[in-house]
């Protein structure tokens, strides 16, 4: 488990914050943003385990099969709302090498605690 | 906001459990003694809340978490139906009565069908009917509010978040869980403002939350999300501690001058936030140690502002044979993957 602290934690959000306003949020970005296509539902996501490349920006694009979710990767300090027949798109910058963990942290039925996955930057 | 990491960590106070151990919190602010005299009866009509002291009387209440009733899955725990029984059975043997008992949310296990909701919820009430205390408190968790808004946890145990003054402290318990994404939510955040109002700043606070205020570990969603709004509230205050759930095990955090004590649950353990596991899944059962790390504690107030003893209350092993069982497993719907 490869934590940010406090202050870079900071760093990292307003950074995605910037670049996330830069973009018109999240629509269009740089060329080489890459786009994940992640796909929620009770009581897990697809994937759930995704790999990128140390610095490498990606265009999240989640959507439900179901119900409500969220999508929550609090080590970047983002959370979205996943909502059915609509695709939530989020941008973070994976800046730094590690395993973060993500959840739907939106209660969704009784196997919502375990609905979880991770990102691997290497 | 703190999170979870080396530079915080030492500020948390690991207890271990063998045979009950005492933590006195006011020893994070002071050195303070505390009467160990459990005699003090409720109702006396006390000072205004608020007055710049402790408790007006010593007195001491319990702490019961997460029990979960409902909870299936023999390899976290084979007998989730003698657990409860048990506390209550240990709570009714102490031999000073405690002022109150206060159940921290979770009462219940998850469950999608609200049949099956009413049911363990009909079952814990009738088991917990049991108490021979003066007074019980209860709080929802996650998993009896969260599919529903608090709707059916209202029905039985009355509203999510409320306060009530007793010998002089000031009692608040919050709710974290109702909302979908855990929040307090502006309208309690407000409610809580003028809760406080009135008081005294050296008032005695005593808060129940089912979650954690603060970002424990985030990443497993030990989080309330604007709990600092409401630790912002109550740092204003010199004499405030926090008793809460959720994460099935001792551990104390100090917010400032703020210390958050969270408590064992009665039917299984949850790993340590220094795990480095992916999501909390519950710590498999031990046949050679059951009950192990279950359990509840014993809370004093004594005259000191903000001197709280806890001493915790191992849950007895279950003897084999033990007939508890109410019928806690039907339903199907508990499940080893069912977190705090």
């Amino acid at each position: 488990m490869v934590k940010v602290d406090l202050a870079s934690g900071a760093l990292l959000r307003a950074a995605w914050l910037v670049a996330f306003a830069a973009c018109g949020g999240g629509d269009g970005g740089p060329d080489d943003a890459q786009v994940i296509k992640v796909v929620a539902q009770q009581w897990s996501f697809s994937p759930n385990t995704i790999t990128v490349l140390r610095g490498q920006t990606v265009d999240f694009e989640v959507t439900s099969s179901d119900v409500h979710h969220g999508f929550n990767l609090p080590d970047f300090g983002m959370r979205a709302d996943v909502v059915p027949d609509q695709t939530t798109k989020v941008r973070v910058t994976f800046d730094k090498p590690g395993t973060y963990n993500f959840h739907c942290d939106y209660y969704c039925g009784s196997g919502h605690e375990g609905m979880s996955g991770q990102v691997v930057v290497q | 906001m703190p999170t979870w990491n080396a530079a915080t960590r030492r500020d948390v106070l690991k207890l271990t459990t063998l045979g009950g151990v005492v933590f006195a919190s006011s020893l994070l602010r002071s050195t303070a003694g505390c009467s160990s005299d459990k005699s003090a009866v409720m109702g006396a009509a006390g000072p205004k809340p608020g007055t710049p002291r402790g408790a007006q009387q010593e007195f001491f209440f319990l702490q019961l978490s997460d029990p979960h009733w409902g909870f299936t899955g023999p390899q976290v725990n084979p007998e989730p139906t003698l657990e409860l029984p048990a506390a209550i059975a240990a709570v009714n043997a102490i031999a000073n009565k405690p002022d109150f008992v206060i159940f921290t949310g979770d009462l219940t296990h998850t469950t999608d069908d609200v049949n099956v909701r009413k049911q363990r919820m009909t079952e814990f009430q009738s088991i917990v009917a049991g108490l021979n205390v003066p007074m019980v408190k209860f709080m929802a968790g996650e998993h009896d509010a969260a599919a529903d808004g608090g709707v059916t946890f209202k029905q039985f145990f009355g509203d999510t978040y409320y306060s009530f003054d007793h010998k002089g402290v000031h009692f608040i318990a919050l709710d974290n869980v109702s909302d979908p994404t855990s929040n307090l939510g502006m309208t309690q955040l407000d409610w809580l403002k003028s809760d406080l109002a009135p008081l005294d700043i050296e008032a005695p606070i005593v808060v129940f939350s089912h979650r954690p205020l603060w970002a424990l570990r985030a990443d497993w969603d030990w989080t309330t999300p604007d709990g600092q709004q409401a630790i912002d509230q109550l740092s204003a205050f010199h004499n405030v501690t926090v008793f809460f759930g959720h994460i099935h095990q001792e551990l104390v955090y100090m917010t400032g001058h703020i210390a958050h004590h969270a408590a064992r649950s009665l039917m299984f353990a949850l790993p340590s936030p220094d795990s480095d596991a992916s999501k909390p899944n519950p710590v498999p059962w031990d046949p050679e140690h059951p009950n192990a790390n279950l359990g509840f504690r014993s809370i004093d107030a004594a005259t000191n502002p903000g001197d709280y003893q806890v001493t915790e209350m191992p849950l007895p092993a279950p003897t084999p044979g033990d007939a508890g069982a109410q019928g806690g497993g039907e339903g199907g719907q508990g499940s080893a993957d069912g977190q705090g």
